[in-house]
Parts: C-alpha cells; structure tokens; sequence
C-alpha cells in the first residue's frame, strides 16, 4: 500500500503498529530482559504497578504481572490467528465443496453448517471443550469447529454465483479441470472476503480464547494466557484491582487494533459492505 | 400463514435432529472409556462396570443415540453424576434465570440499540452518530467477563450502589426490587456489546431506506420528520434488524455463560461450568440441549416474525 493510501487509514496505522508491538514482544519474550513468568515469589505478592523491580506489580504469588503479560501474549496471540486460520481454512475447503459440486456434497456441508450455526456461538465451543476435556489445544479445536461455518457460507455463496458466469463455462469448454477452474477463475474472486472475515475474525477468536480460559476450561496453570490471568485474579480484585485490570485491558488494545486493521482492510478490500 | 408455519416446522426437524446428535457425541469426543473419564483414575472396577451399564455404554453407537433420544423425547435427561439426582428439574430451574437475564439483556440492547441507530441514521455524521461508531468498535472488543468485572468493582465495591453478585439478597431479600438490583449490573454487561451491533445495523439500514423515493414523497407531501423516520423509515427497515435482533439473542443466551460466571447468577451457564469441571456429562449434555433447544424456537420465531411484517414472505 502506498503512504498516500496508508494515510487515508491513520487509526488502522496506529493499530498495525500496536499489533506489531505485541508480536515483536511476544516472538521475543525468551530475549527480553524479564523475570520468569512462574516464578513465585510470595513476600512480594499483589505489588502495585511501579513497585521496585515490578513495573507493572505482581500478582497473587509475586509473579512479575509484566512479564507474565509479554509471554501471556504468545499464547493469546497464537490462539487467536491459529483458531481463525484453522476456521478458516477448513471453512474455504467446505465452502469450495459446497458451491462447487451439486449433490450429495452440497448438501452435507450444508446440513453440517446449519446444524453448529443452530448453537449459540460459545455455548457450541464450550460443549466440544467439555468433551474433549479441558486445555488450550482442545479450547483452540473447539473454537475453531465453532467458527468455520462463517467461513463455508461467504465461500460457498461466492462460488455459487461465480460458476455460472461465463469466463468459467469458458473455461470448461476449453477442457480445463475442476482443479484447474476453481484455482485459476474461481479462488481469486473470493480471496478479499476472506481476508477481510479474517482480519475481523482474529480479535473474536482472541476474545472466544480468552473467555473460555477465564472459564477455566483453555489455558491451564501455570501457563499465563491473557484469560486465566483475569480468572486467577479475580479474587483479589477489590485489594489489587491491577491484577485483573491490566489483563483485560490487554485483551481490550489488542483486539481493538485487531478491528481497526480489519475495518480498514475491509474498506480498501471489499467497498461494497 | 398456517403452511408457512408447518413449513418452517418441517424444516427445524432436521436441525433438531442435528442439535441432537451434536449434543450426544459429547460424551464421546474424548478418546478413552467415558465412564473411565467420568469417574477419575481412583474409581473401582465394580464402579464403571455399573456406570457402563447404567449409560448403555457398551453398546454399538446408533443403539446408544437412540435410546438416549427415546429418554429425552420423554423429558428424561438421565441423572447427575454430582448431584445424584435428575437432571431436568435443576437445569429448568436455572433456566428460568437465565432467561430472565437474556431476556433483560435482550430488551436494553433492542431498545437502546434501534434508538441509537435510528438517532445515528437521521442525523448522520452527528457527534451521536460518531460516538455510536466508536462504541461499535469498543464493544466488539471489550472481553465481556472483564467489563463486568470493571463495573462491579465500580458499582458495587466502590460506590455501593448495587450488588456485586447472586440473584437475591442473602438476608430480606425477595422482592421485585431485590431482584431488579442484581439483575442490573449483569444485563447491562451482557447487552453492552449487543447495543452496539443493532445501533449500526439499524444505522446502515435506515440510512438506506432514508435514501428511498417514497421517503421523498412522504416528505414531500408535507409529513413531520418524526413521522417519516418512525412510520415510512424504521417499518420498512425492520426485517434486517429482526434479523440480527434473533442473532444476538443467540449470542446472549451463549455469552450468558460468561456473565453469569462474573456475577454467580444462577443460570444454566454456571450450572454447565460446573457439571464440566465435575466431568458430569448427564448435567452438561442437560444445559446444552436445553440452551441449544431455545436458540432454534428463537429462530423459529424469528421467521414467523418476518412473515408477520411482510406478508410478501408467506407467499414465495
């Protein structure tokens, strides 16, 4: 993107380089002059921010709230991007399927659709985590079974409509294969929806994590994850509100820079929404 | 209106039957023995076998989704591993509550949500206008459970003014105005992102309808402007947001989950949390079905909703 078009986005700047701050400090916390995160430390517990050696405090075992927050985000992070590309890509594969091929095809993705979208959204994530037992992967599969029908219906309603112009009966009549059509004619016309359901979708798979963590059924202890912070230090909210304060606000900045990046690809991407 | 009816009824059969089998392959997610699962490492032999026997659990699994179903058809959700006791009436009763707090949820965000909009849509680039699209960002990123969290600690620690959690009071309560007090922190945080998403959609929607000939032509004709954004605007403009009204019903009735945690409201969510990390499948496959079965008689109505506004929908 040129610097006249970027500046057309200055919040979604802003939001990128937020994002990026994270990323940097999240692939780099083993480099990053802090503390353990699970260090515990318990003459030193629930230090308020800008105390001595904690800049941020330490929670409920004296561990260092900061740097619990910098390798928290790799794991809030990664959950997030890696359940929207899962759902993602599991959505595309079902929704190519599913507008492409008639039949008995079709009318299983459909059925599968309608079916998990007849859940309420995290009712549905909270229900497989049950079964599959408690624990981030588990979270992460959960979400991501959850969220994929998103992804089939806006792929599906695309190739519906794009295989029956007449560039891809063209391209039938010129013996080309199914492979052939749906990469070359078909995938790009639904590459910008899907990049811009992704960009918006990242924050809510953060937030799905997250709660589902806070629930005591994702991350378990002693890993930091954004989420169960929030959930341990919500007993001592009313002596040391910054123990479930600063979590909840990094949850917040994130993916609130997460939707301004995905406003504004959104914009540039796909004018018509 | 009664075809389309029996229609739209048809159709919410294989769905439920989908809800169904969802909601009993959760028992069966897990690789390994569910009774194992259920019960822990320390449980005896002569304990699973009975279990094993108790849920069917040797059997082929077809026969196993069918008798579970035929037990459900029957209003029997099998029984509590913790509790000791049928499933059904603990479930219904705190279903009752999380009703009562979707509902309540549902009409703050209905309500404040289609005034927000519609105020946005008639003045458009408003300072309301503006400020409601900056709520529409916070609210898709505010972690629910935190903002609940932030509000207590407000409202109920620091100011006082209302209860920081339960449904009653633990002493004298019972009263209507017992339970409007703790009922209002939790509905508020549960509509706080629903707000925000019906105001734009009623905003986007009104804004088109607003840009239509015969919108012209009431004004034209000399109607006051209230009029003409209530009566001409917002009725053509209702379908869309009926529709995402039934999609955010939805989202509460899961998000519930969530809040009730926040705030120890004695909902199905609670309850559902519990059952999970008690690994008392009968208790979770209970919540489950019967939130899940709610959301589809949402659906449903919503459609006769559309139905009923335009009639134009019962014909096609």
């Amino acid at each position: 993107m040129s610097r006249r078009r970027l500046r057309r986005y200055p919040l979604a700047v802003a939001g990128a380089l937020v994002l990026a701050v994270a990323v940097v400090a999240a692939a780099l916390a083993p480099q990053l002059p802090l503390p353990d995160p699970d260090s515990v430390d318990t003459p030193n517990r629930l230090r308020p921010p800008l105390s001595g050696q904690h800049p941020l405090g330490t929670d409920e075992f004296g561990r260092d709230i900061l740097s619990r927050l910098v390798w928290g985000a790799r794991v809030s992070l990664l959950a997030g991007v890696g359940t929207a590309a899962l759902a993602m890509v599991v959505g595309v594969v079902l929704g190519v399927l599913g507008g492409y091929y008639t039949g008995w095809i079709e009318a299983l993705v459909m059925r599968l659709t309608d079916v998990l979208m007849a859940f309420p959204y995290i009712l549905l994530a909270i229900a497989i985590v049950a079964g599959l037992g408690p624990g981030l992967r588990n979270a992460m599969v959960a979400i991501a079974i959850v969220g994929f029908p998103l992804y089939t219906r806006l792929v599906r309603g695309v190739v519906l409509s794009v295989k029956q112009l007449e560039f891809v009966e063209a391209a039938r009549a010129l013996g080309s294969t199914d492979a052939t059509i749906l990469a070359r004619h078909v995938l790009p016309q639904f590459v910008s929806p899907v990049l811009v359901t992704f960009s918006l979708d990242v924050g809510a798979k953060i937030l799905a994590t997250a709660g589902l963590s806070f629930l005591g059924l994702g991350t378990q202890p002693p890993t930091a994850d954004w989420g169960s912070m929030l959930a341990t230090g919500r007993q001592f909210v009313v002596l040391s509100p910054h123990v479930v304060l600063l979590p909840g606000l990094a949850i917040f900045v994130v993916v609130f820079a997460a939707n301004l990046v995905g406003d504004a690809l959104r914009d540039a991407l796909d004018p018509r929404t | 209106m009664k075809r389309y009816l029996a229609r739209r009824l048809l159709l919410a059969v294989p769905v439920l039957l989908g809800v169904s089998i969802v909601v009993f392959m959760v028992l069966h997610l897990a690789p390994g023995d569910p009774a194992e699962i259920m019960l822990g490492s320390a449980a005896t032999k002569e304990d699973l076998a009975r279990l094993r026997a108790d849920l069917g659990l040797e059997e082929p699994l077809p026969v196993q989704y069918a008798r579970w179903i035929g037990h459900v058809a029957r209003g029997d959700l099998g029984r509590s591993l913790w509790m000791r006791r049928p499933v059904l009436p603990d479930v219904l009763d705190r279903f009752r509550a999380t009703l009562l707090l979707t509902g309540s949820a549902l009409a703050i965000s209905t309500a404040g949500g289609v005034a927000l909009g519609v105020l946005s849509a008639a003045r458009p680039h408003s300072w309301l206008d503006r400020l409601s699209g900056v709520a529409a960002l916070f609210g898709a990123s505010m972690p629910v459970f935190w903002l609940g969290i932030v509000l207590m600690v407000i409202f109920s620690l620091h100011l006082g003014w209302l209860p920081a959690s339960g449904m009653w009071a633990p002493h004298g309560g019972g009263g209507a105005g017992d339970l409007l007090a703790h009922l209002t922190l939790p509905a508020l945080t549960l509509a706080a992102a629903s707000v925000t998403i019906i105001a734009r959609l009623t905003r986007s929607t009104m804004l088109e309808v607003l840009g239509q000939d015969y919108i012209r032509t009431a004004r034209a004709k000399g109607l006051i402007e209230r009029r003409v954004v209530t009566r001409h605007g917002l009725r053509n403009a209702l379908i869309p947001i009926v529709t995402v009204v039934g999609v955010q019903a939805g989202y509460l009735l899961g998000g519930a989950v969530l809040t009730e945690t926040v705030f120890a409201w004695p909902g199905v969510g609670t309850l559902m949390v519990q059952g999970i990390l008690a690994r008392d499948f009968p208790l979770v496959q209970g919540c489950v079905l019967v939130i899940a079965l709610s959301f589809v008689v949402i659906n449903l109505a919503v459609d006769l909703l559309y139905a009923w506004i335009d009639p134009r929908i019962r014909y096609e």
